[in-house]
């Protein structure tokens, strides 16, 4: 009999298949041409193609983000590999599994400065979690499935298979199956020591004033973990604040939700976080953009921390009480011991606590006033989700105000509905995300909210929007600004708006027609109803330029090097307060 | 929150890792990509059969940046296990140098005799010119080195810090 033989492109796919890939987002290009050849001959993974590799990245991002599943890249060499930097950067620092694969010269020509060859390894490995050069066939199925394993277990991120093309085009007899290769040394801690979880329960019930703090973690750690932590939450009445990746962990619309804190969070959710006694981190990590100042950060609480990645213990906020392990599985034991035990929090501390917070909340610190023609980019956020929240969209954003504002008036009762650059911070995620959302979701909503200088970074994408027919909603909060570097020069460098004037901007209408898209322009807010549903209803793509308010701030702010008790709440508190030394050298 | 603790400590630290192409640049990587201090690193394969390399870092600072340390490289995928040696348990630390020393006359016979005192061994030698090797802890080494110095020391070539740990449990 003879022994079948594949190529190593051939082994590529049919390793994604066995991976239970269904989608690949890539541009192709001379040292990955093998596999294109061998994704021609297929049918069962559908190829994606993007307008530019960074939002093929991106792009596969999104459709992580909202699956659970693993997203897939295929760029070439050289600029292929380099194109898809900032999309892998992003990846590793949001905790987002990807694979991406890179073709490579000839392993006979590496180290020559050949044709379009890039040290990708070398450049890739501090931007991903692990990265692989494969040099010879004989390792491709196991390096493969080894990629796949890395990339969904412990903490997510991305990996890079660099594939020379004389390996994609050799042959071998023999291919290993996904269950055929055990990781020699990868076995993150999933589940979270028993005496630590005894210690985190007891120290809960005898909480006065306790806070969950629920981070991006908890999304990653899949449904079942959101739902019993929500399960968690509700049993002991406690309130919960998530940052800007947990939000959708616990449901938005909840009485014993807080909203989003950090930076730009709420007033209740930063002042419960300075005041609590006993602080419950599940997967989130203490991030500058949360804690403010370090010294005077939650000054009194005991602190509980949650987390699959050891090294996010004690890195910037030292913890009384670290739990290595999978935040599902831990909050999981946590809520069996408490309902085994029959623990409750103590009534009357608990009122006196939800009073206190009461008072918080009674701030409205997200209250704004829309009056007159001239849209607020606040209204036409909370405007979008009203008319949207039936359909449970999913969400992606770009960065800046319009980030913030969709954070803070956007609400997500579910997981996976919301996807936002947080740790990077990249312009231009949101497009490119949507992408992938949507082809992951064919049949829901996706909205991209979204700056109109972000858009600008990735519009090109409007050709795959295009080509595949999604009916991807760009909604673009037009403030004619870099609206968050002009909000920072205002604020730290003497209104002085140095080169963050959103000039020459398209026509977008006639840019959306030009790709064969719909576009609309709302200019006035008596008419933002009426066109916001038209745009929702759209069978099309739309290009949505909402024209707001150019000079609006986003608030409340806690600025750099402040505590979180040192929250602007508006402009007057602004002028009132103004930022110190060592905050204006902080980013 | 308990003060963060400012004294900076040395620390030998011995990280078990599969030996494959690129290990050493992810550790080294993340040492200056962190901005942690390297001190001295070594690593070689020490397990054939099963493809593992180990790698000793001596390293220094707070208490908080070295458990830092210790984590970061404990989630490297390469990596098998990182013991930190000064820490748990004692351990016994070597290092070895070749040293040379070119000259004739009084201080060619005082190398010599030096020499003999810190137990270093000819390897090399010419009417001009001896190869020292010696082995010791670093800081003995440190003491012979600079002991050449007016004698006539021309080169040296240092192995950096090999460490392993006091009693019968492996690493
Ligand atoms: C790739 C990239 N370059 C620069 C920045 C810095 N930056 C942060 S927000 C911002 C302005 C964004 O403007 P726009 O998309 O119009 O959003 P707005 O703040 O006006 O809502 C800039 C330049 C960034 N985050 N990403
Ligand atoms: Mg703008």
């Amino acid at each position: 009999m003879a022994t079948e033989q594949f190529t190593g492109a051939e082994i590529v796919i049919k390793a994604l298949k066995d991976q239970g890939v269904d989608t690949v987002f890539g541009y192709p290009g001379g040292a990955v041409l093998p596999i294109y050849d061998a994704i021609f001959k297929q049918n069962d993974i559908k190829h994606v193609l993007v307008r530019q590799e960074g939002g093929a990245v991106h792009a596969a991002e999104g459709y992580a983000r909202s699956t659970g599943k693993v997203g897939v890249v295929l760029v070439t060499s050289g600029p292929g590999a380099t194109n898809a930097v900032t999309g892998l950067t992003d990846a590793l620092l949001d905790s987002i599994p990807l694979i991406c694969l890179t073709g490579q010269v000839p392993t006979h020509l590496i180290g020559n400065d050949a044709f379009q060859e890039a040290d990708t390894t070398g450049i890739t490995r501090p931007c991903t979690k692990h990265n692989y050069l494969v040099r010879d066939i004989e390792t491709l199925s196991r390096t493969m499935h080894e990629a796949f394993y890395v990339a969904q277990n412990g903490r997510p991120g991305p990996v890079v298979i660099d594939l020379p093309k004389d390996v994609q085009q050799g042959k071998i007899d023999t291919y290993l199956a996904p269950e055929d290769v055990k990781h020699r040394s990868y076995r993150p801690q999933v589940n979270g020591e028993v005496d630590h979880i005894n210690e985190a329960v007891e120290l809960i019930a005898n909480a006065k004033r306790p806070v969950f703090y629920v981070g991006g973690g908890v999304i990653n750690s899949g449904s079942s973990a959101s739902a019993v932590l929500t399960e968690l939450v509700r049993l002991t009445g406690a309130p919960c604040t998530t940052t800007l990746m947990g939000l959708g962990a616990y449901p938005g619309t909840d009485k014993q939700f807080l909203g989003m804190l950090g930076m730009h969070g709420t007033y209740e959710a930063n002042l419960a976080m300075y005041n609590c006694d006993v602080m419950i981190n599940v997967g989130a990590r203490f991030d500058d953009r949360i804690t403010g100042v370090i010294d005077e950060f939650s000054p009194d609480s005991k602190k509980i921390h949650i987390d699959i990645d050891a090294s996010s213990i004690n890195k910037n906020v030292m913890v009384d009480l670290p739990i290595v392990g999978d935040a599902g599985r831990v909050v999981e034991e946590i809520l069996r011991i408490w309902k085994e035990k029959k623990h409750s929090l103590d009534t009357k501390s608990l009122k006196a606590w939800w009073l206190r917070i009461d008072e918080w909340r009674a701030k409205d610190c997200l209250g704004y006033v829309q009056d007159g023609p001239i849209i607020k980019p606040q209204h036409a956020i909370k405007r979008l989700y009203e008319l949207t929240k039936d359909r449970k969209p999913y969400i992606t954003t770009e960065v800046g105000q319009h980030q913030m504002w969709a954070a803070q008036y956007f609400h997500f009762d579910e997981p996976k509905k919301w996807m936002t650059s947080g740790g990077l911070g990249t312009m231009g995620y949101g497009l490119p995300a949507a992408v992938g959302a949507q082809l992951a979701h064919r049949e829901d909503l996706v909205i991209d909210i979204s700056g109109e200088a972000s858009f600008m970074m990735n519009m090109q994408e409007l050709g795959t929007i295009a080509q595949y027919k999604l009916p991807v909603k760009i909604f673009i909060v037009n403030n004619q600004w870099m609206g968050m570097v002009r909000q920072w020069q205002q604020l730290l460098h003497g209104n002085r708006h140095s080169e963050s004037y959103s000039d020459a901007l398209p026509d977008f209408v006639k840019l959306a027609e030009s790709f064969g898209l719909k576009g609309m322009r709302c200019e006035k807010a008596e008419d933002l109803d009426q066109m916001l549903q038209e745009m929702i209803d759209s069978p099309e793509p739309v290009i949505f330029d909402c024209q707001v308010a150019k000079e609006e701030n986003c608030y409340p702010m806690i600025p750099s090097g402040a505590a979180h008790y040192e929250m602007l709440l508006g402009p007057e508190d602004s002028a009132a307060k103004p930022i110190s030394e060592e905050g204006m050298v902080l980013v | 929150m308990a003060p963060m603790d400012t004294n900076i400590e040395s620390r030998t630290i011995a990280v078990l890792v599969d030996n494959e192409p690129g290990v050493l640049a992810r550790v080294i990587g993340l040492f200056s990509g962190r901005g942690y201090n390297i001190e001295s690193l070594t690593v070689t394969e020490v397990d054939v059969a099963h493809g593992l390399s180990r790698i000793t870092v001596v390293t220094s600072g707070t208490a908080q940046i070295l458990e830092q340390i210790k984590a970061q490289l404990g989630r490297l995928v390469p990596v098998h296990r990182v013991r930190d040696l000064t820490k748990e348990g004692t351990s016994v630390e070597r290092e070895l140098a070749l040293i040379k020393v070119a000259g004739a006359g009084e201080k060619r016979v005082e190398a010599l005799r030096i020499a003999d005192i810190f137990r270093a061994r000819v390897v090399d030698s010419s009417h001009d010119h001896f190869v020292f090797e010696m082995t010791g802890k670093s800081d003995k080494l440190d003491v012979f080195v600079d002991l050449m110095q007016p004698l006539g020391l021309i080169d040296v070539s240092r192995t950096g810090v090999v460490a392993i740990s006091r009693g019968a449990k492996a690493l």
